[in-house]
């Protein structure tokens, strides 16, 4: 019945990509097409608005500058919200100002699409800054992220026509994929059940006969873009755990299947783009086989359960069952924390914190990789950089200097690559090993043993890979967890997203080179073989240390 | 020249490369390879513990610490030994050449008198006497006169070669010997930049610079070794928080492990070796950047004449006509052709033998032989007998015969016109009054090219053939030799024009020439092959020059650039899968200690956790040398399809390197645990 479940999902989601990542790539590849009628008017009257007159393509120089420069001002506002939110409109329930460190790792977690959250949302933020703050910022980081995407699949594909439009992009995203798509999962949502309401905490007697405050407001729209924009951030501090975020089996299929289907369709998007469907298809086979890979980890994990909750003779066939919801069970937890970590999405169904060693290695390990799927964009990003190093590495061995979709790779993309590839280990890696150089790191551990390791290490992972789910336990709302994982969050995205622009703006104005038998083709099942192998050496060799000495070794002393 | 090589190889190179291997540690030159520098400052840290026990707290672990800094000093040596043993073959090859270039004398034309100078103070535009027995004393044309050249210093070639003012033959080199005859010779290279300077810096590798892909491949190797630097850097303070405390000599060795320095220290020896496998195919390239390009070509343009076909034509097939039979003629044309030595005499012959037909010697050996001459365009034999065979061009042996008083066979013309029309040459064959028949004389493919063809093909490459000849005769030589394309009736610019057209669909393009009107179109490609027969021009231009001007090997030159490509491809390969095993081999051993339960990581049942330290950091330093061979004799390349090629690769070192080091480990494990 579980394995049925999980099959019915992925197999759903299997329908949705073709379909879905036609509709992305007809939404930008600028060509005109029948959406045009019906978004095309809303649009241009949002151009007039904000003054783009000229909507010609950039160079990525230009491209990348125009996502930053809309996020810092995008960070500068909703910071001030933040920090003024307690004497603003839309606070029934008379919630204070946000902290400074707090606030600034709060505007610096929800821009980079990361959602790591060190407040709850009952008690530290209004309705207000729940909407235009949280739900304002989880529509725009995740269009930065898809626009980053889109530019770069034009830079790899196309020559010498620009990246395209970054404000043409980023509003397009909004009004043809994100608003529509949220409009019908909030409805979906409230027909299931989810809150969506301006009125202030409920207070109702308990059965017990004692008094409990009920904490309400418009859940259904920040659930519904929290999941489509891979942004995670939960109304409440428990994320989807809670009933209200998600009350049944149904919306958590729902809310599995929002976060899951653009993601997991950009490759076919690119495929389009490429004018190659088997391209975006390999991409899609490599993603989905380790995916495959570490659901399986997880689930098998967590069913096997606890020994030391074993051996005290506590019936446990059902699995493991601490910190998990009833009404999910194993199946559906297991399966929403590996989509929630391959989509780096980071919203939890259930307490990360007490999955198996093994189970917990899995959506640690997802977001190390960062190539899982992926979250809006990122993830397709990362990958492709894989496959450019996959292609470096092995493109020689047919007696060719490497190119990568009829472009040469040479040393300019090598060292832009050298960046990326090397930022993400330093900003997981050196942090930890400072977290457990001081007292301020050390005193949040709440677990003395190697599980300590997995709780630093687990935060530092989700901010840098975006993710941006705790694996709680952490007693992390402190200045150095607040600044350290900002900083962290800061570099994980932007560093990374402006040198892959920068690899995309050099191969687009390269001259493409001619295929022939020769050419080592990168849409074949091979190929698909190198990109994993390229994956598991180069990415997951550089964590092994840390894994094997976190949940490594406490699979094995607990055994 | 190659045999005098190897000669070379097996005597002073070993120990000269072993006295490199020592210069090189020099950090100044190390830092240049920043792999391998990594290993000499964790090797000259793990010295330091060594040398003062007392101040680092290392005095209990000074005989491991000890066999850790040995082992990582021969790491190093090993990957300077490589490196100094391809860059002394390519110098010994230099000292040769350097013996050649003395200080000589020449004899200089100063206002009509001849004046002995040294020539170290020719400059360009001076002109020399130089006479039979003399040496050429610096590049130069021929301006005056005709003389046969020992051009073996250079080409390794012994047999002379004419050099004429004018045309295509007038270029001499410097260092090559005048044989006989005299000649004048202007100067045109300053000293210090003639051909043999330049050839001297190549071999010795002083001119060596990066390649572009070299360059890109050790971007990714410092960052791969900056990454496992953060790696171990980063797992010593986490490991002593679980109280586990990690020696640097043990992080060290995980480090030197982990980093790729099989591939970092055999990666300049691969370069230079495939420089150097060129020039032992004595071509000279001019650049490692044009030998990497050359296994990147996509189509090859070849010039008919000479490198498709052997240039002159051979009897393919005897047409009888005017009721004659077939053996009739072909005894006729056999009968004329028995004295005759030209190569389309001969070529009668063995068509005649090729079809097993008796020639009757005896019939013609009294017989006087009629040369050929340019009044008459005929050729052949008055018998004993009194009767006249004559063989020739068909209008003159028709004149011929009809001054005879004979007739013209009807279909004589038709069939001649048949020849003519498939880019054959036809000659008539007649006796007294009578034609006998046609000999077809045709342009011949030389035996093999077709199957080259087939081969480049899979490949990936295109070939085009460039003839000056009519697009009837180029069409049936190009579908003969199987080649992709032709240009017919060419002129040097169409060589040009074809060369951009391909370029300008992203095609890199390879092409053969020796002619001046040809420099153009060499320069213009972006592997361009000059003939060492050609003129100063041309070798110009092209960036490779073939010594033994055999245009056919810019086919070679190809299969040699890939092989470059695919053996830095296949060793980064290796060296990174590698990886695995020794992860399996020291991660266990670190944490043994504190951890027992580790010991399932321990797949390979290593002996103690020093013992499996030592076994991967032993196997990661022998395994460079185990791999020079290959570096230095390039991955065997099969001319097959790129996936096939790529699948073959991959499993030889793709899996073989994931594999093997899990074994040798072990079998070193063995070994090192009886000690420890």
């Amino acid at each position: 019945m579980d394995i049925l479940q999980i099959c019915i999902v992925i197999f759903v989601l299997l329908l949705l990509v073709k379909p879905v990542g036609t509709y992305v790539y007809h939404i930008f590849s600028n060509e005109p097409n029948r959406t045009d009628r019906i978004f095309g008017g809303v649009e241009r009257f949002l151009y007039r608005i904000i003054g783009l007159k000229q909507r010609g393509s950039m160079n990525w120089k230009k491209y990348a500058l125009s996502m930053i420069a809309t996020n810092i001002v995008l960070v500068a506002v909703s910071y001030i919200l933040l920090r003024t939110m307690g004497a603003l409109p839309g606070n029934p329930s008379g919630i204070g100002n946000m902290e400074a460190s707090l606030s600034f790792n709060t505007v610096i977690s929800f821009m980079t699409n990361t959602n790591l959250q060190h407040y709850s949302g009952e008690s530290g933020m209004s309705y207000f800054g729940q909407m235009i703050v949280i739900t304002m910022m989880m529509f725009t980081s995740a269009a930065s992220g898809l626009a980053i995407a889109i530019a770069f699949m034009r830079g790899i594909t196309r020559r010498g026509e620009g990246l395209g439009n970054f404000f043409e992009d980023f509003i397009k995203a909004h009004v043809r994929l994100f608003l529509p798509l949220a409009f019908i999962v909030t409805l979906l949502l409230v027909g299931l059940k989810v809150p969506q309401t301006l009125e202030p905490m409920r207070a109702v007697q308990t059965l017990g006969g004692g008094m409990q405050q009920i904490p309400l407001g418009p859940v259904a729209s920040l659930e519904s873009i929290k999941h489509l924009g891979t942004n995670g951030g939960g109304f409440f501090g428990v994320n989807s755990a809670h009933p209200f975020e998600n009350p049944s089996p149904l919306t958590n299929v729902i809310e599995i299947l929002s976060m899951w289907t653009i993601s997991a369709s950009l490759p076919y998007t690119f495929g389009r783009f490429a004018r190659n469907k088997k391209q975006g298809w390999m991409i899609s086979s490599v993603m989905m086989t380790l995916f495959v890979a570490f659901l399986c980890l997880t689930y098998f994990s967590e069913k096997a359960g606890n020994p030391l909750i074993n051996q005290l003779g506590i019936n446990s066939s059902g699995g493991s069952m601490e910190g998990k919801e009833v009404r999910f069970g194993i199946a559906q937890s297991a399966l929403f924390t590996t989509v929630t970590t391959a989509a780096t999405t980071g919203s939890v169904n259930n307490m990360h914190d007490t999955l198996t060693p093994l189970g917990g290695l899995a959506p640690l390990a997802e977001m190390m990789l960062n190539v899982v799927f992926g979250g809006k964009g990122v993830g397709f990003v990362n990958m492709i950089m894989y496959a450019i190093l996959g292609v470096f590495i092995c493109g020689l061995m047919v007696g060719r200097t490497p190119e990568f979709l009829g472009r040469k790779i040479e040393a300019r993309e090598m060292k832009l690559i050298a960046v990326a590839i090397l930022m993400h280990p330093f900003i997981i890696l050196a942090p930890t090993a400072i977290s457990f150089m001081t007292h301020l790191g050390t005193d949040a551990f709440s677990n003395p043993s190697y599980h300590s390791l997995s709780q630093s290490i687990y935060e530092f992972t989700s901010s840098a890979a975006n993710n941006g789910s705790g694996f709680e336990g952490l007693a992390d709302n402190t200045v150095f967890w607040n600044v350290s994982t900002g900083l962290v969050m800061l570099l994980g995205r932007y560093i990374s997203i402006i040198a892959l622009l920068a690899v995309a703006g050099s191969l687009a104005v390269k001259q493409k080179v001619a295929e022939t038998p020769g050419t080592f083709r990168t849409d074949n099942k091979l190929f698909a073989g190198i990109l994993t192998g390229t994956v598991l050496l180069i990415g997951a060799l550089t964590f092994l240390p840390v894994l094997v000495l976190g949940p490594v070794a406490e699979f094995l002393t607990l055994n | 020249m190659s045999g005098q090589r190897k000669s070379l190889l097996s005597g002073g190179i070993a120990k000269q490369a072993l006295k490199d291997s020592l210069m090189k540690l020099n950090p100044a030159v190390m830092m240049k390879n920043p792999v391998m520098f990594v290993v000499e400052v964790g090797t000259f840290v793990v010295l330091l513990m060594v040398l003062f026990p007392s101040y680092f707290h290392t005095g209990e672990r000074i005989g491991f610490n000890l066999t850790v800094f040995l082992i990582l000093l021969f790491t190093v040596l090993f990957a300077n030994f490589a490196e100094a043993l391809a860059e002394g073959r390519g110098k010994a090859q230099a000292d040769t050449l350097k013996k050649s270039k003395k200080e000589m004398t020449a004899n200089k034309i100063v206002g009509g008198e001849v004046k002995v100078v040294s020539s170290a103070e020719l400059r360009k535009g001076d002109v020399v006497i130089v006479s039979q027995g003399e040496m050429i004393p610096g590049d130069g044309e021929v301006v005056e006169g005709l003389a046969s050249v020992d051009e073996s210093a250079i080409t390794g070639e012994s047999a002379p070669v004419i050099k004429e003012a004018g045309g295509d033959f007038s270029s001499v080199t410097g260092g090559t010997r005048v044989v006989s005859d005299q000649i004048n010779v202007m100067i045109n290279s300053d000293p210090g930049e003639s051909f043999l300077d330049r050839m001297i810096s190549l071999v010795e590798g002083a001119a060596r610079q990066k390649t572009p892909n070299e360059i890109a491949l050790n971007t990714l190797l410092t960052t791969l070794t900056l990454i496992f630097l953060i790696v171990v850097v980063t797992l010593a303070p986490i490991a002593k928080h679980f109280g586990i405390s990690l020696d640097i000599p043990v992080l060290i060795s995980l480090l030197v492990c982990l980093i790729p320095t099989t591939i970092g220290g055999l990666l300049s020896a691969i370069g230079i070796a495939g420089m150097d496998r060129v020039t032992q195919f004595n071509v000279l390239a001019m650049s490692g950047k044009a030998v990497e390009a050359s296994g990147d070509i996509n189509t090859i343009i070849l010039d008919k004449t000479g490198t498709i076909t052997f240039g002159n034509r051979m009897a393919s097939q005897f047409i009888p006509v005017g009721g004659a039979d077939y053996t009739e003629t072909s005894y006729w044309a056999a009968v004329s052709s028995v004295k005759d030595e030209t190569p389309e005499g001969r070529s009668v012959l063995e068509l005649v033998k090729k079809q097993s037909m008796e020639v009757h010697p005896g019939a013609a050996a009294a017989g006087e032989f009629i040369e050929f001459r340019a009044e008459t365009r005929m050729s052949g034999i008055d018998l004993a007998d009194g009767r006249h065979v004559r063989k020739g061009a068909v209008d003159a042996v028709k004149r011929w015969v009809l001054a005879q008083g004979g007739s013209i066979p009807a279909d004589l013309d038709v069939e001649s016109d048949k020849i003519a029309s498939e880019g054959g040459t036809p000659l008539a064959i007649a006796v007294d009054n009578r034609i006998y028949g046609l000999i077809h004389l045709k342009d011949t493919v030389k035996p093999g090219m077709k199957e080259r063809f087939d081969q480049l093909r899979q490949m990936g490459i295109k070939t085009i053939m460039c003839t000056g000849d009519n697009p009837l005769t180029a069409a049936t030589i190009a579908r003969e030799a199987g080649v992709d394309d032709f240009i017919a009736e060419s002129k040097p610019e169409d060589k040009i024009a074809v060369i951009r057209r391909e370029q300008a669909e992203g095609k890199l393009v390879a092409m053969t020439g020796d002619g001046t009107n040809d420099a153009p179109a060499l320069a213009q490609a972006d592997v361009g092959l000059a003939m060492n027969s050609g003129t100063a021009a041309a070798k110009e231009a092209a960036n490779m020059v073939d010594l033994d001007s055999d245009p056919t090997k810019i086919i070679e030159v190809v299969a040699i650039g890939k092989q470059l490509l695919m053996t830095r491809g296949a060793l980064t390969t290796f060296s990174i899968a590698n990886d695995v095993a020794k992860y399996f081999a020291i991660i266990p051993a670190m944490f043994m200690a504190a951890i027992p339960e580790m010991n399932v990581l321990n797949v390979m049942n290593l002996g103690s956790p020093l013992s499996a330290i030592l076994s991967a950091l032993i196997f990661n330093a022998v395994i460079i040398p185990l791999l020079i061979p290959l570096a230095m004799k390039g991955v065997a390349y099969k001319p097959i399809s790129s996936s096939r090629l790529l699948s073959r690769n991959l499993l030889i070192f793709g899996l073989g390197g994931v594999i093997a080091p899990f074994i040798g480990i072990k079998l070193i494990d063995l070994a090192v645990h009886l000690w420890i």
